[in-house]
């Protein structure tokens, strides 16, 4: 398969580098990978990358460096929902551990990995700024906050009937499980 | 009550809308200092104003946007620092999703006394949602004449751009932004030169909080003289605090700064409401996961006997001996049931997972230090162990290029200071 953004994508990678002066398209490359792992199932792979260098006249490698760099970006397949749960101090001391247990338990994976059947993965992560309503964990761009295994549950549920690919693009419910 | 600037429409629904923002007197302070003066004496508002920034470092604002070079025909820059990754530290984030165009009038007041026709705000990538948001407000803004070309019908031209980032804490500190912000790894750079030289793209460039930013509005609204009067002696004006971890009432609250003691802080029903489940303190960690954590002794009082305050000056009394730091104001609450090098263990698994890799000190220490935690909060420590901890982090501690070093080393150094009896509960 030919990677190739498509006509919307396309133009808002436009816009995005028309935010920089004339020679500093390089700027974009951090806002371009985003973009470019939600169009393309989630993960950076070697074309993927390939293909954002060519757009923005870089070398390839200068795409890989930065990629690698950052803790966003999944350098291999994730499933459709990946579950990024923070495991740092006020999280921690408000039972994260517990709630890790409990989604590994549910999912029947360990942190790190994903579902046989691709919907789920899990990972452990830093410190969402989110330490006011903690326990809590990102899927995509929505937050889920002030968690319980209760809540867990019900948000994991409905998720997997829905079993669409989140992103960090989609839209947020700025109320929801707060 | 204590006085609010920050938050003071912070329950008006709908004000992160524009015209509930205009209602409230929004856009009145850029009005005045784009209209009504210039560049220097809007700098000289915010010197008078004695306001430091509030992204964890504590520099004064105005000295650091009077060392902003000039050469002419180059362009200059406000960045604004909006990634927000210190652990415990969540204001940032209450501020832009709920008002973000006190954000865009603080920019817009900071860009033009800087001279800045292109302003940048780097948020951290977690927090995707709020672009929509910082995007909508500054689509708003510009239809109404407030950014774009010729603002408010003067010569004056300003763009603001929002930038996110890839989930990296390094990228907070500032160099390490610049260098994401132009597409690279958030490896720091050497100082100097400084950004206020050489920063974007190698122009000028000054790279402040989001709250310093919000706050030059209240600032320009009545005055710097006005701004120095709230809080006490160099702690200026109000600051707010990002409260979690083992209280009531978790959340971001705003405080003059000097005016409310820590006591108070943690135990009045407008702050924290108290310790949660009726346990007692045990310790805290007053301003983000770098400064040094305080048992409860330490934290509620000075080592002569005085309470202690919230500002720069009362909680830093007693230097690493006793005191600590306001730091971001990240301020994280520990129970009587926590061991402290378990709390510990989060930390330099944190640190050595956002160390940037440049600085052997830093790279290799912090992995050290996450190890050696890990082996004693697991059973496997040995009474050396906890020396070993202390001497790793005296040789990161001023060793490296950039403070994160340090940021890693004064958790450990204080956990051990203070706390060493919960580490040698845990070796066998
Ligand atoms: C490791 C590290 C992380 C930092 N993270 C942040 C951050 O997330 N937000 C922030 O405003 N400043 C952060 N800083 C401080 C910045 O380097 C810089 O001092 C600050 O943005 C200046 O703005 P201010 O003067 O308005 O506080 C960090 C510093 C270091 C060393
Ligand atoms: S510690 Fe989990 S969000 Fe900050």
């Amino acid at each position: 398969m030919e990677v190739k953004f498509n006509e919307a994508a396309l133009n808002t990678a436009n816009k995005i580098i028309s935010r920089y002066p004339d020679g500093k398209q390089k700027s974009a490359v951090l806002p371009l990978l985003h973009l470019a792992q939600a169009e393309f199932d989630g993960w950076l792979s070697i074309p993927v990358m390939d293909y954002i260098a060519s757009i923005l006249t870089i070398q390839p490698i200068e795409v890989y460096e930065v990629a690698t760099f950052y803790s966003m970006f999944n350098m291999k397949p994730v499933g459709n929902c990946l579950i990024e749960i923070c495991h740092t101090s006020s999280c921690w001391l408000r039972g994260a551990e517990d709630l890790i247990k409990h989604i590994e338990n549910k999912l029947n994976i360990k942190a790190g990995e994903t579902t046989a059947d691709g919907k789920f993965s899990l990972k452990r992560v830093e410190c969402l700024g989110s330490c006011g309503t903690a326990p809590m964990f990102q899927i995509g761009a929505q937050y889920y906050e002030n968690l319980t295994t209760e809540k867990v549950d019900m948000i994991l549920d409905d998720l997997d009937k829905s079993g669409k690919r989140r992103t960090y693009f989609d839209a947020v419910d700025l109320n929801a499980h707060k | 009550m204590s006085t609010k600037l920050l938050l003071k429409y912070d329950h008006i629904p709908n004000i992160n809308r524009l015209e509930v923002y205009k209602q409230h007197g929004g856009y009145a302070s850029a009005e005045k200092a784009i209209k009504t003066m210039t560049s220097d004496a809007i700098v000289d508002e915010v010197k008078k104003s004695g306001l430091r920034g509030r992204g964890g470092a504590g520099f004064p604002t105005g000295m650091k946007w009077s060392f902003l070079a000039k050469p002419p025909g180059v362009a200059r820059y406000l960045v604004c620092n909006a990634d927000e990754s210190e652990p415990g530290t969540f204001k940032d984030r209450y501020l832009m999703e709920r008002n973000p165009h006190l954000l865009l009038e603080g920019m817009l007041c900071s860009s033009f006394a800087l001279g800045a026709n292109t302003s940048y705000i780097y948020i951290r990538g977690e927090y995707f949602y709020i672009v929509p948001i910082l995007e909508k407000a500054i689509e708003d803004a510009k239809a109404a004449g407030y950014l774009g070309k010729n603002i408010l019908g003067t010569d004056y031209n300003l763009e603001i751009y929002v930038q996110v980032g890839g989930g990296a804490y390094i990228c907070g500190e500032e160099t390490a932004l610049l260098e994401s912000l132009e597409g690279k790894r958030g490896n720091p750079r050497m100082k100097p030169p400084f950004p206020a030289v050489a920063g974007l793209w190698g122009c000028p460039t000054v790279v402040n909080n989001v709250e310093t930013i919000a706050s030059v509005v209240s600032i320009l609204e009545n005055g710097g003289d006005e701004y120095a009067k709230l809080g006490v002696g160099k702690s200026t004006g109000t600051k707010l605090i990002s409260a979690s971890g083992h209280i009531n009432k978790p959340g971001v609250y705003e405080i003059e700064l000097g005016k409310v003691s820590v006591e108070e802080f943690i135990n009045s029903d407008e702050y924290c409401g108290g310790v949660w489940k009726g346990r007692k303190l045990k310790a805290v960690v007053a301003g983000g996961s770098s400064v040094p954590i305080l048992p409860t002794h330490l934290i509620l009082q000075t080592s002569d006997g005085k309470p202690r305050m919230m500002s720069y000056e009362s909680l830093g009394e007693g230097g690493f001996a006793t005191g600590t730091m306001l730091g971001s104001g990240g301020f994280i609450v520990m129970d009587e049931t926590v061991n402290i090098a378990e709390n510990l263990y989060t930390f330099n698994r944190f640190y050595h997972h956002e160390s940037c890799g440049q600085c052997s000190p830093c790279r290799e220490g912090t992995g050290w230090m996450e190890k050696i935690t890990h082996s004693i909060i697991s059973g496997h420590g040995k009474n050396s162990d906890i020396d070993l901890l202390w001497d790793i982090q005296s040789k990161i501690d001023g060793k490296t290029i950039c403070p994160l070093g340090e940021a890693a080393a004064w958790p450990v150094a204080s956990a051990v200071r203070h706390f060493r009896d919960d580490f040698e509960k845990l070796i066998h």
